[in-house]
């Protein structure tokens, strides 16, 4: 076993468990996103870029302040704007740094068909391990956040490690290093959950009645979290799920159909070898053929053309 | 018809043609690559059936284009088979008396056509597959097409794909098996012809139509 900060609790496409004598007992990592207290100074997707060496291609301006405008293989965090015009009639300015949650019981890990492409280490992060992706995508069929992307460089996946290396020399990521409010913060589940749970009171005690920690339940929990002002509408927050859980469809076809499906096709084989062992081959006769030929003799005697030989279906 | 043979107890009939065969095994080869690559990436315990293909992304990059291959061939087929699959009144008959089919005994089993009642459900079974595989194989393929698509569709066609993929394999188990217990029904697709009394013993009435 290697570096005991990156054990691997579990492993794509891997049908028994991992080595897990070993566990996390200083508890699992959580990272903090406070939205009230963030300004959309980017200084994280810098941050993000400058550790992982990432360059994305330069976009162009669409009239908004994300940007770039989308999630990519190269921008694995961004800012997402959002006006919001409350009941009140002011305005909102909702900023929230999207990317990956690092879901507790993560979609894009049970979608992926290679073994070992995504890893959840002990401490709770997700992590792809491209060596072993293939590139088929289902790790984005599998999310219910939208998180990973294609590289069209290599045709692998790519999303936010929760900077996985440096987390595992003690390090915090490097979005929580940069930023200058103290918005992001990282530590264990528990000392973030209390952390957020003092930032809540506080945004209560300022009239934002439904404050409140995002750590959804529908996918076990996850090890990035939002304090948000509007807890009751994650929604608002350009479009961070309500309700978020691994799809029917996917549980289906990655839960009970794999197993059952295998079972029934290696049944449906057995069943034709026993079949055979107990009935035996259905074999032509000289009988059948005699009585073919006196068929055709019949025929003959009553004066149609009785003629033998090679005869085509396409004359039928 | 030819007139070179004469009344022979060995003379054969023809039941597929060059074309047809090739095609078939076209179809048939397709499949197989098709069913050891899908079958990979299917379950975990079979990933290791990416090493026939190069390996895990050649798996995911081959697979799709081998399927357009396996439907277009299937389509030809299909076309050419349509007309000989419609179901009968006899096909019911047929259908009810399943055991006496399965305990090999056809004299109790009314006469059948070019195709029995079994023969055409796989057939059109088969055809609905297909139709499904390419419909929902097009939606999954993601280096062309998966970003045209909202994730709903992509997650229920990659549902669809599995559920006909696990029926076309089902089904394609059952007909090699059926080709197996037949004896004599290899050769039509390999040399194309069957005897006689093959003929006579389970497409009767095929053989009567051949022989008006």
């Amino acid at each position: 076993m290697a570096l005991q900060s990156l054990d691997i609790k579990r492993r794509s496409a891997t049908t028994l468990p991992s080595p897990s004598v070993r566990e996390a007992h200083t508890g699992d990592v959580a990272k903090l996103i406070d939205v009230s207290k963030c300004i959309g100074c980017k200084a994280c997707q810098t941050a993000c870029m400058e550790w992982n060496d990432l360059r994305d291609e330069v976009g162009e301006n669409v009239g908004v302040y994300d940007n770039p405008r989308d999630l990519s293989a190269d921008s694995w965090t961004l800012m997402r704007f959002t006006e919001y015009e409350n009941p009140k009639g002011d305005l909102e300015w909702l900023i929230r740094k999207d990317g990956c949650m690092h879901c507790e019981d993560p979609g894009c890990l049970k979608a992926c068909p290679s073994p070992g492409a995504i890893v959840q280490y002990a401490n709770g992060i997700v992590d792809f391990h491209e060596e072993n992706c293939i590139g088929c995508g289902y790790c984005i069929t599998g999310c219910p956040f939208n998180i990973p992307r294609i590289s069209q460089k290599d045709h692998k996946a790519y999303k936010c490690t929760l900077c996985s290396d440096r987390v595992a020399v003690g390090l915090e990521p490097a979005c929580v290093k940069t930023c200058p409010t103290g918005a992001i913060m990282f530590g264990t589940k528990d000392a973030m959950k209390d952390q957020a749970a003092e930032r809540i009171e506080d945004l209560k005690s300022r009239g934002f009645d439904n404050a409140g920690l995002y750590d959804p339940a529908g996918v076990g929990g996850t090890h990035v979290m939002y304090v948000l002002h509007h807890a009751d509408k994650p929604s608002l927050y350009h479009g961070l799920p309500d309700n978020p859980r691994i799809s029917p469809m996917v549980t289906f076809w990655k839960g009970i159909a794999k197993p059952l499906g295998v079972a029934a096709m290696a049944f449906t084989a057995i069943a034709g070898f026993f079949h055979y062992i107990k009935t035996g081959p259905n074999e032509t006769t000289e009988e059948d053929e005699e009585q073919a030929h006196r068929y055709d003799a019949s025929r003959k005697g009553r004066g149609s053309d009785g003629e033998k030989g090679v005869v085509t279906h396409e004359e039928v | 018809m030819s007139h070179e043979q004469s009344d022979r107890k060995d003379d054969l009939i023809e039941r597929y043609n060059a074309a047809e065969r090739i095609n078939h095994w076209i179809v048939a080869g397709t499949f197989v690559l098709l069913a050891l690559s899908g079958l990979a990436l299917f379950h975990p315990s079979m990933f290791w059936l990416t090493n026939l293909f190069g390996g895990g992304p050649w798996t995911r990059i081959l697979h799709p284009f081998v399927g357009v291959v396996m439907f277009v061939a299937f389509v030809w087929l299909a076309l050419r088979l349509w007309r000989f699959n419609m179901f009968e009144s006899r096909d019911t008959e047929w259908m009810k008396k399943i055991g006496d089919v399965l305990n090999n005994r056809e004299e109790n089993l009314p006469e059948v056509g070019r195709y029995n009642a079994g023969q055409k459900l796989l057939f059109f079974v088969m055809v609905l597959c297909m139709l499904g595989l390419l419909l929902s194989g097009i939606v999954i393929w993601r280096a062309y097409f998966a970003f045209y698509f909202p994730i709903w569709v992509i997650r229920l066609a990659s549902d669809v794909h599995a559920v006909c993929a696990f029926v076309l394999i089902c089904g394609i188990i059952t007909h090699i098996y059926a080709a197996i217990w037949i004896k004599g029904s290899v050769r039509a697709m390999t040399r194309g012809t069957v005897t006689r009394g093959w003929a006579w013993k389970h497409h009767r009435a095929w053989y009567k139509q051949l022989n008006k």
